[in-house]
């Protein structure tokens, strides 16, 4: 049975004819370049239609844009079983000072905190959300920072390079020149010396709407013998299992899980605000920041992201080079995933330390290539910063032809097998197939519950078309499979690493001409999705001709994943709680961003 | 049976443990006599055992590409300065952490030469733009990371005076690189020593540039039909896999 539409169907079609409006009628307003521009009211009605019957069954990324007249509500849609094609909707609200669309969580519960993030950044709200709070900021906060009229602390220029530095440069710190100055401005009639926080309740983990759900649920069979009553636990967020610094909200019951809530943005720094003040170039360095577990990959993305913007040709060279560097990087990731996994269950740093030294071995690398281990800074449009240095093939070809596969094999002997580690993890946190999707899961997650979904082989970039590896799953979506998809990750990542190690032709890295600072970037938008080590990692850029970008955000895959860590805890004790955040893999500077 | 594989686990534990003392006995005398040592890890891909560097006492021998902070380089003979105070370090700047002023004349004109240059270290994040786009080759990045210092201010704000460095440390840390630019920079003299001998030869030089270009970039490429055949071979081999799976089931 093929209900879905025909993709060259859909590229000829205008607003008037689209096979959409036939069968929601009204829900495009206007066929663009990259995707429907879509009636707000219709949102869901259409959303419904294109998950069930169409296919587009994986919501990808929800953004939002600042223009001058109206908001505007980007989604990105494809489909698990579709792959390559992609579908962008967009929403516009011209009333900025009440914009509201309606929430597609019901459809994909994976825009959960996605919209949160819209909602806490450019204060659009979503009718329909079941917990429409600030995300990455407090809850009392004033104002909304990516909207263009927001100014942040210490704000000097409107965007870099700024013009202060040169020729008379000024030698004061920002906190001496401008102590609160530009940015505050209290609302009328606000008092800060009065305010107080709100306190956040968590009405709804704790069910303090539905007074017969708390104490004692059906679900825990201990309630029926013992009166239980629901207890709020705050893991984190200083604890040595959060992986940085990040909050759970737990409710629990007994040694139940009953409800739980993430608290994120503690290491929030605005990235995107950053990158619109920042030129072009500027914004590598800072996404090294990012994943800082895997630097390489968030320069890779990024540069995608602009050089499809720029329609810019890479030579072949420096294909090679990134692929071998961001295979090495997911090397790294995996094996400090699986590492600090263990750490999680108690295996207090062996496995995490014998991962960290092979790491350390590929940090070598980076650094003599890069110039640095972690924030590598490697990756320039166009290309890479720098040619390989000499014996540096040589050492790779070791690492990847006789150490590397010695290290995985020792894992594999040390950890594979472990009783206590298979109780710990077999059963516990299962995700479905339907339900990984729904929830927006992305990379090892994804895989690990039954859906070989890799972007390398559905969309594929760089060259990735022409190298031989296999897109590993399981079918069992517990703890137990994300470890065992990783591990065999990392040797599909040997695999892969062989073929461009063996195949690395000699040429420039980068294209002909002069090394430009300052690129020129034609107006337009890119979405940009590359498989990063812990998922999907896209890079939305919008230009407008200027040398800032207009819009720059960023699809953080352990953010997303981070959605569905309710619906894997709930119904496990406390301590699989922890476990459970430990197989997702979650590093704090992408999260928070 | 149940618990062997925590046994197997602890056999490869057992065996690391091991390895560390025979790799420590293998380094009699020890290696800490010798005070404050570089070690070269440049091999150890074949390293076993320890693998830990006693960090204050023994030092990592640096790639040559190791970047910190940005240093500014003069001319060890002359004393002269290379920066000419242009400033695309400061508009490349990521942070945003470089301050310039430009010199000026008795007339107060300006002139190429900077009067006053800072760089805030406790804003700046090592990542080399600086260095990279530099046209004179006159900021670059350094390889002392030692400096860790008791307050935040004034220290951190290197200015021109502790950011200056000759050219003979910048041809110690980087050997390579300098014996690369000296080579440029002489292949750069040597033209235009010929172009002021044959001043009437001002018309060749577009075919120079030309010619020098292609020698940069003729180097051998894959075809766009090897690329193809790339790809045709693995998915071809794709689809064997694929096929041989299916008849295995």
């Amino acid at each position: 049975m093929s209900l879905t539409t025909d993709a060259s169907t859909l590229s000829t079609a205008t607003e008037a004819t689209h096979p959409f409006n036939d069968v929601v009628p009204g829900a495009v307003l206007e066929v663009t370049k990259n995707g429907l521009i879509v009636e707000g009211e219709k949102l869901l009605e259409l959303a419904l239609y294109l998950r069930d019957q169409q296919g587009y069954d994986y919501l990808s990324m929800v953004t939002s844009v600042d223009w001058p007249d109206f908001l505007e509500v980007v989604y990105y849609l494809y489909g698990v079983a579709k792959p390559k094609e992609g579908l962008e909707l967009k929403v516009r609200l011209a009333d900025k000072a009440n914009p509201q669309v309606p929430s597609v969580v019901s459809a994909w519960p994976g825009a959960d905190l996605q919209e949160r993030e819209v909602y806490d950044m450019m204060g659009i709200r979503f009718t329909g959300h079941p917990n429409l709070r600030r995300i990455l900021l407090w809850d009392g906060f004033e104002g909304y920072p990516l909207r263009k009229d927001y100014k942040e602390s210490y704000f000097e220029e409107g965007s870099k390079p700024f013009k202060s530095r040169h020729p008379e440069g000024q030698h004061l710190w920002a906190e001496d020149r401008v102590p609160w100055r530009d940015n505050v401005t209290y609302p009328v009639g606000w008092d800060p010396d009065l305010w107080t926080q709100p306190e956040v309740q968590y009405r709804r983990i704790m069910a303090i709407d539905s007074p017969s759900e708390s104490g004692g649920s059906a679900g825990s069979p201990a309630s029926a013998e013992i009166s239980t009553e629901r207890v709020l636990v705050n893991m984190g967020p200083q604890h040595p299992s959060t992986h940085g610094v990040f909050r759970m909200v737990v409710a629990v019951e007994g040694e139940n899980v009953v409800g739980l809530e993430p608290e994120i943005g503690y290491l929030h720094r605005c990235h995107e605000k950053i990158g619109e003040r920042n030129t072009y170039i500027m914004n590598i360095p800072f996404t090294d920041r990012l994943d800082y577990i895997s630097s390489m990959s968030n320069n890779l993305g990024y540069v995608l992201a602009v050089e499809k913007l720029m329609g810019l040709a890479v030579p072949e060279r420096a294909e090679y080079i990134r692929v071998i560097m961001v295979e090495f990087t997911r090397i790294i990731s995996h094996l400090f995933a699986i590492g600090f996994l263990f750490n999680d269950l108690g295996a207090y740093f062996t496995p995490a330390l014998y991962g960290l030294r092979e790491r350390e071995l590929i940090l070598d690398l980076f650094e003599a290539a890069a110039g640095s281990r972690m924030m590598c800074n490697y990756m320039r449009f166009g290309g890479v910063f720098a040619d390989l240095p000499g014996g540096w093939v040589e050492r790779a070809r070791e690492l990847v032809w006789n150490r590397l596969p010695r290290a995985v094999e020792e894992f594999e002997n040390l950890l594979t097998g472990n009783e206590i580690f298979l109780m710990r993890t077999q059963g516990v946190g299962v995700l479905t197939a339907q339900e990984a999707i729904a929830y927006s899961m992305a990379g090892p997650m994804l895989r690990a519950s039954g859906v070989p979904y890799d972007v390398r082989r559905a969309e594929p970039y760089s060259i990735y078309d022409r190298l031989e590896f296999d897109v590993i799953s399981r079918p069992e979506g517990d703890v137990w499979a994300r470890f065992i998809v990783r591990m065999r990750e990392i040797g599909e990542s040997i695999r892969i690493l062989k073929q461009a190690l063996d195949q690395l032709p000699e040429g420039p890295i980068m294209p002909p001409g002069k090394k430009q600072y300052q690129v020129r970037v034609p107006a337009g938008e890119a979405y940009s999705r590359i498989e990063g080590p812990k998922g999907e990692l896209g890079f939305y850029v919008v230009s407008d001709g200027k040398p800032n970008p207009y819009r720059y955000h960023v699809r953080a895959p352990t953010f997303i994943n981070l959605t569905s860590l309710e619906k894997m805890c709930v119904g496990h004790k406390i301590a699989d709680s922890v476990v459970i955040l430990g197989a997702i893999d979650i590093v704090l500077g992408e999260v928070d961003r | 049976m149940f618990g062997s594989g925590v046994l197997k686990g602890m056999a490869v534990t057992l065996k690391e443990f091991f390895n560390t003392y025979v790799d420590d006995l293998k380094r009699i005398p020890s290696r800490y006599a010798g005070g404050r040592e570089e070690i070269d890890q440049s091999d150890s891909v074949a390293q076993s055992g320890l693998f830990t560097i006693q960090y204050p006492e023994e030092h990592r021998k640096l790639p040559e590409r190791f970047r910190y902070i940005p240093i500014l380089i003069y001319d060890a003979e002359t004393g002269e300065d290379r920066c000419t105070a242009c400033g695309i370090c400061a508009k490349v700047c990521p942070p945003q952490c470089i301050w310039i002023v430009r010199d000026k004349d008795e007339k107060g004109k300006p002139i190429t030469r900077p009067a006053e240059f800072f760089i805030d270290t406790s804003i700046c994040m090592n990542c080399g733009l600086c260095a990279e786009y530099c046209p004179f080759d006159a900021i670059k990045m350094d390889h002392d990371f030692e400096i860790a210092a008791y307050t935040r201010m004034p220290q951190f704000i290197f200015d021109l005076k502790e950011l200056r460095v000759p050219t003979t440390y910048y041809a110690r840390i980087r050997p390579t690189d300098w014996a690369e630019e000296e080579a440029a920079r002489a292949a750069k003299e040597a033209e235009k020593a010929a172009k002021a001998e044959r001043p009437a030869a001002a018309a060749g030089t577009g075919e120079v540039g030309t010619e020098a270009r292609a020698e940069a970039s003729p180097r051998p490429q894959r075809t766009p039909e090897e690329i193809e055949r790339l790809k045709a071979e693995a998915a071809a081999r794709r689809a064997a896999k694929a096929a041989e799976d299916a008849k295995a089931e």
